[in-house]
Order: structure tokens, then C-alpha cells, then sequence
């Protein structure tokens, strides 16, 4: 396998709704990202593009549709979809098109449009649910969230004050984001009054719907060296997917990131990722799962974790900040471009480039992170330099 | 294993059905960056405008933000007039749920400038229609425009 | 060194820009419906429960009593054939208390808010667990660990479906 490194990247704002198409606002963020390195068109081999479900956007066959706006016109391309894992599982599913020895250089691109959905993007998953022995329930996406993090908190005595401790760090985070539209600070006393949807969780638990675009340049090791003296290198990567029986699976630990990150770290390299990585963007659609994947990325002992957040272990200047970008809580959540968006943090971060972001300590090894499907599924990517 | 037996319609084995409402959900599509002010045009001043890339000599219709072939941001908004050429079309007999059409309709794929347009025809008559016949887009009127394709009401021949 | 350009685009429009007409839009719905095949394992379970009792499928490999009930084991990746009754009792793994609809609108003022929770049923597997309703408790009083018994529509009202158990209620 070939060394891949990042070399370039992009963002659009991420807005509620936004004025651009899906095609658009993908133009937006691709062609800012092949701006960033230097990069025209012509120079791109290939194309990984990701979108989460196609009922967002309202288009079937998403993937073509976008296709364009992504530069895959005339290009081999090809499109990754694992639920909210999208975002990260693109920059996998980039890194085997150059890793292989296929092609010397892939844009990355994520878009969702959410706001498309009508009348709310929640109702779009109902169909998520086993139609024969759920469905009939009639359940709302909320409710797995719900018992997921109930069960999380119960097994280690966390309260909800707790975890509106990740949605605070995180919201402060996201405060400088230039992709980010909120910059008014979130109190614990904000979550904890915001009003309840399915206890435990509140609306400031939650990550804001989102419309957005993301988009990283992937090379070959010797054409990164030629376009950069700064290369982010993709060290490992790991994903794995656990069965759909969610209500299977005990929901307090989540295995399938278990599994999912000790691989990416063995093809690092890293055998004790507590001290090794410097910064960590867990996927963070609500507070608790920040926190939850902490432990899944390893990065934080099971059930120690609300105390480390306490003591500003994850803070900006912490040992381990903690979504540095603002994560989804922070900056917005257009599914698969968030995902998109952590590893962009990482490259820029570990570039020295976060601007006020910036984490300090001259960070060298990064971990991201994405999660979807019925709860079950887990992408990671190890970036350093 | 060999499929057991063939069911031609799902509701003839042991099925769960949730009820047509059960899923009541739809989308809304803005126009964007470029289809907002192509839908404008059209609404105001019952113009088709496409974009043009000068390095491609392409020009796209309707208007795009950018150029798909070299990602260039497109600034150069070409009015294109209502006049096109029939690229291809057909008649349409039977409805999206496959039952036979009261008015079977005609579809064309219309070229204008670079772009092709799939939209109704009118005013013909079908045993006259041919591919490459150059045709016009009937607009309705003014006041019954609102920024959407239908503001077109069909093309006819010209 | 100056920060550089990384964000670009991302209009923002509010709901009063579409409304007012300013911002054209269209509007569409798939407008049509689905019929699921309930297939071989899951027929067995429905027909069962239309009888007031819940079936599960036991895998010989690793001995995982499975609800709801399927005909391979996912984790060892054989056939199952084994099929056993197991109670209608279970405790509850998880719940949540929600206040809003699918299209995530709130419930009415007075509406009781749904009650969803993971129970693991009695007899299968420990942490075999299915999503259910929970009812005859007040929100304040359910705990994580509770036990829960099934409660059934009348015989005659069942029609072999998750939902011929009502909800499941504190023991």
C-alpha cells in the first residue's frame, strides 16, 4: 500500500437552509479545497463522494446527481454511503482509490442538504426501523438516541448535567469555527432548560440540522511531497459495522467503534492511543455520544470519562481537546459533510493553520470519527504528520 | 437455495402493511444559486438564459453555477431566446402506477444552445413530429408565472 | 501566517425568505407505499403472538435464545431451527420519555407522553432485548432494571402483530 496524505481542503458555511442546491453548495467546497492546494480540475484522477440517506436532498440516486458538483464529470466515480458514518467512511473509501496504487490523487466530498425535508428531516428515518416489528410502534428517530443514552448513563451514575458538559465544550468550540453560525455561548444551565424532546434528551443535546458541503484532496506520497511541505498523512483507518438487532446489543459501550478504532491504530502503529493522539474528533450528533465515543475511540477509561471532561482534559489546551472544530454540536450537523468537516479540522490542526482555533502544543497525531446506521456502525481515520 | 415458488405480487404472501399515510413526508427543492436568477428571468421577462464557458465553448441551459468539465465559475449569462430543436420525444400511454392514460401526452427532449430540456409539447399533431423539428417554448402568461419550469406551458412547432 | 480562504458558500435563508415567494421553490412527495413481506421466521413470530405467546429460535453453535426470533444466527453465521417459547415477562433495559411526534412536533398539552424501552424478555438470552411500549406507569416511576409483564389485546382484537401486546407493565 501506498502512503496517502491530505493536501488540501474545504467547507461551506453550515447553514439551516441554504440558498445553493446540493450540487452547489458540493462546487463550493470542492472547489475551494483544490484552491487550498493548488490544484485545477484537470489534476484530480478520481472522485469519492458520500451523502447520507437520499430522501434529505429528496433526490434518488443522490450520488449521480451530485456527481458533477463534486468534479466527478468524466472521471471515475464513485459514491460511499454508511449512514452518518459517511463523512469520515468518504475519506476511507478515497484513501483505497490512492493507497492501491489506482490513482495519484481523489477529492473527498460530502454534501447534505437537509433542509429539503419536509416537514421535519426526523421523519425521513422512519423507515430505519424493522418494518415489520418496530415500525408498527411507530417510533421517531429520537427514541433510539433516547435509550441509548439513558442506558449509557445509568450504567456509569453520569446525570444530565454531565453530559450538557460535552455540548458546552463543544458549542464553546465551534464559537470560532468560520463554517460555524452560532456565537452566542451555551451555559449547562442553557441544556439543562432547554426543552425536553425524549428523556434525556433536551434540544441543546442535540446537534442543529444542517445544510453544508465539505471536501478534502487526497495524494500519493510523491505528488503530496511535489504540491506541500506540510502533508497531513492518513496513518490508519478502521471501520466496522455490528449487527441490526440493536436491541441485541447492550447500548452503554459502543463495540463496534471498539473494534473499528483498535484497527486504524495497529495500522498506525499506535499501541496506547490515551497518550499517543493529540487531538480527538469524536462524532458527536448529541452530547452523550461525544463522551460515549470517547471511550469507544479509547481515548478515555469507560466511565471516567465525565470526570476527565471536569478536570479540562478535553478542553482546547487540555492533554486530549476534545472536537477542537466544534464537532456537530458546535459547528452544525449536514451529515456526511460533518464527518468530512472533522477530518479537515484534523488536516488543518495538525498544519498549525486552526488560526484562533488553533490547539496549542504543535499537535502531531489526530483521530476522527463518524457513526451511523441503526447504532451500528463506526468509521475512523488516523491522521499525523 | 432455489427460490421456492414465484409471487408476482408482494400483497399475495403474508405481508405488513403500515398504511399509505403512514409515511407522509415530502421535499422542498430550492432553485439555488443560478436557478434562482434563470427562474427570475423567466418569471419577469420571459427569457431562457444559460451560462456560458468561454474555455469550454460550452453553454449551458438552463443556468449553472459552474462548469461541470472545468470547474470554472460561471459569469457570463447568455439569453438564449424560446427557440430550440426537437432532439427527441414520445408518447406516453400509460401512468407512473402502469394504468392506461386518459390523454396520452407527448414528451420531448428539446436542444437549446448545449442544454436539453425535457418538457410537454403542444399544439401538434403527433404523425407530424420529427426529430431535429424546430420548435418554441409557449409561455404562459405573465401573471400566471411563478418561477418554476411550468412557466413554460409546453413547446410547440414553430 | 494569514489564515486561508476554507470556507466558501452557504447562503443562509430563513423560512420567511420561501414563504414570502422570494426564494422559488418547488415542492414534491414520493406518494407511494410499501407492502413488506414478513417473511419466513417473523410470519412464525406474529402468528404466535396472535395466539398471546412470544417465540424465539435458540442457535445450536452458541446456545443465543434470539428474540425477536431469526433463521440464522448472526454472529455464528449458521442455520437456526430450534424454536422455543419464552415469557411474556422482561425488565427493562432502557427507556425515554418523549414528548414529540415522528415529524418532531411536540405532543399536545395533557397528551401522555410515549414510552418506548428496550425489555429483555424472560427466557431468551441476557440483553436479548426488543423495543416496546410501556404503559399503566407514571414517567416518574420507571427505573432502568424494572420488571414488566405484557399486556394483551383480547384474543378476538389480535391480528399477528407486534402490537397485539399493548405495552408491557410494571410487575
Amino acid at each position: 500500500m501506498r502512503k496517502v496524505a491530505i493536501v488540501g481542503a474545504g467547507l461551506t458555511k453550515f447553514v439551516r437552509r441554504a440558498l445553493e442546491t446540493p450540487k452547489e453548495l458540493s462546487f463550493e467546497a470542492t472547489s475551494t479545497a483544490l484552491d487550498s492546494c493548488g490544484l485545477k480540475l484537470e489534476d484530480i484522477d478520481c472522485v469519492a463522494h458520500g451523502s447520507a440517506p437520499d430522501a434529505f436532498d429528496g433526490i434518488h440516486q443522490k450520488g449521480e446527481y451530485l456527481a458533477d458538483g463534486c468534479g466527478g464529470w468524466n472521471k471515475p466515480t464513485m459514491r460511499v454511503f454508511v449512514g452518518g458514518a459517511t463523512g469520515v467512511h468518504a475519506i476511507i473509501h478515497g484513501w483505497h482509490h490512492v493507497a492501491s496504487g489506482m490513482f495519484d490523487t481523489c477529492l473527498v466530498v460530502c454534501e447534505e442538504k437537509m433542509s429539503s425535508a419536509m416537514p421535519h428531516a426526523q421523519g425521513f428515518f422512519l423507515t430505519i426501523f424493522d418494518a415489520i416489528t418496530e415500525r408498527a410502534l411507530h417510533p421517531n428517530l429520537l427514541w433510539i438516541f433516547a435509550l441509548e443514552m439513558n442506558r449509557y448513563m445509568s450504567r456509569y451514575g453520569y446525570t444530565k448535567e454531565d453530559m450538557a458538559l460535552a455540548a458546552v465544550n463543544n458549542k464553546r468550540n465551534g464559537q470560532l469555527h468560520p463554517s460555524s453560525q452560532f456565537k452566542d455561548e451555551v451555559t449547562v444551565e442553557d441544556v439543562l432548560n432547554s426543552e425536553i424532546m425524549a428523556y434525556p434528551v433536551s434540544r441543546l443535546d442535540v446537534s442543529p440540522v444542517s445544510d453544508g458541503a465539505a471536501a478534502v484532496v487526497l495524494a500519493a506520497e510523491p505528488v503530496a511531497r511535489r504540491l506541500t511541505d506540510k502533508p497531513v498523512w492518513i496513518e490508519g483507518v478502521g471501520w466496522t459495522l455490528d449487527t441490526a438487532y440493536w436491541g441485541t446489543r447492550d447500548l452503554y459501550y459502543p463495540r463496534y467503534l471498539d473494534k473499528a478504532a483498535r484497527m486504524a491504530y495497529e495500522m498506525a502503529g499506535i499501541r496506547e492511543p490515551a497518550k499517543q493522539i493529540n487531538i480527538a474528533e469524536p462524532y458527536d450528533p448529541f452530547d452523550y455520544k461525544a463522551l460515549h465515543h470517547m471511550e469507544g475511540l479509547q481515548l478515555s477509561p469507560r466511565g471516567k470519562t465525565v470526570e476527565l471532561l471536569r478536570d479540562g482534559h478535553f478542553a482546547r489546551d487540555g492533554n486530549l481537546p476534545m472536537c477542537p472544530s466544534g464537532g456537530l454540536l458546535g459547528v452544525g450537523n449536514p451529515i456526511a459533510a460533518a464527518g468530512t468537516m472533522k477530518v479537515a479540522e484534523l488536516f488543518w490542526q495538525l498544519r498549525g493553520e486552526a488560526g484562533e482555533r488553533q490547539v496549542p502544543g504543535n499537535p502531531r497525531l489526530g483521530v476522527a470519527q463518524a457513526w451511523g446506521d441503526l447504532m451500528q456502525v463506526s468509521s475512523v481515520v488516523v491522521a499525523g504528520i | 437455495m432455489a427460490i421456492p415458488e414465484r409471487i408476482h405480487r408482494n400483497i399475495d404472501t403474508r405481508y405488513w402493511n403500515p398504511g399509505a399515510e403512514y409515511f407522509p413526508v415530502k421535499n422542498r427543492y430550492t432553485a439555488g444559486v443560478a436557478g434562482q436568477r434563470f427562474f427570475e428571468e423567466l418569471k419577469e421577462n420571459g427569457k431562457l438564459f444559460g451560462t456560458k464557458c468561454s474555455k469550454c465553448s460550452v453553454t449551458f441551459v438552463p443556468a449553472r453555477l459552474f462548469c461541470e468539465r472545468c470547474f470554472a465559475r460561471l459569469e457570463e449569462w447568455v439569453d438564449v431566446g424560446l427557440e430550440g430543436v426537437l432532439y427527441s420525444f414520445t408518447h406516453v400511454y400509460r401512468t407512473k402506477s402502469d394504468e392506461e392514460k386518459e390523454n396520452p401526452s407527448i414528451v420531448g427532449a428539446v436542444r437549446i444552445a448545449d442544454g436539453l430540456l425535457m418538457h410537454h409539447l403542444g399544439e401538434c399533431n403527433e404523425k407530424d413530429l420529427y426529430i431535429g423539428m424546430p420548435v418554441k417554448a409557449e409561455l404562459k402568461p405573465v401573471g400566471e408565472r411563478e418561477g418554476k419550469i411550468t412557466d413554460i406551458a409546453y413547446f410547440k412547432p414553430l | 501566517m494569514a489564515e486561508k480562504v476554507i470556507v466558501s458558500g452557504g447562503t443562509p435563508l430563513s423560512e420567511d425568505d420561501i414563504r414570502s415567494g422570494k426564494i422559488f421553490f418547488t415542492e414534491d412527495s414520493l406518494d407511494c407505499a410499501y407492502a413488506w413481506d414478513t417473511g419466513v421466521a417473523i410470519n412464525r413470530y406474529l402468528a404466535e403472538l396472535k395466539k398471546g405467546k412470544i417465540i424465539a429460535t435458540e442457535c445450536r453453535k452458541c446456545s443465543r435464545i434470539m428474540l425477536p426470533p431469526r433463521l440464522f444466527c448472526e454472529l455464528c453465521f449458521v442455520p437456526v431451527d430450534k424454536w422455543l417459547y419464552v415469557q411474556d415477562t422482561g425488565i427493562v433495559n432502557t427507556f425515554s420519555i418523549c414528548h414529540v411526534h415522528w415529524d418532531a412536533t411536540r405532543i399536545k398539552e395533557g397528551e401522555k407522553p410515549h414510552l418506548p424501552a428496550v425489555i429483555e424478555i424472560d427466557g431468551a438470552s441476557k440483553g436479548m432485548g426488543i423495543m416496546h411500549l410501556l404503559g399503566e406507569v407514571e414517567p416518574e416511576d420507571i427505573k432502568i432494571g424494572m420488571k414488566v409483564k405484557a399486556v394483551w389485546k383480547p384474543e378476538e382484537e389480535r391480528e399477528g402483530s407486534i402490537t397485539d401486546i399493548i405495552y408491557f407493565k410494571p410487575l
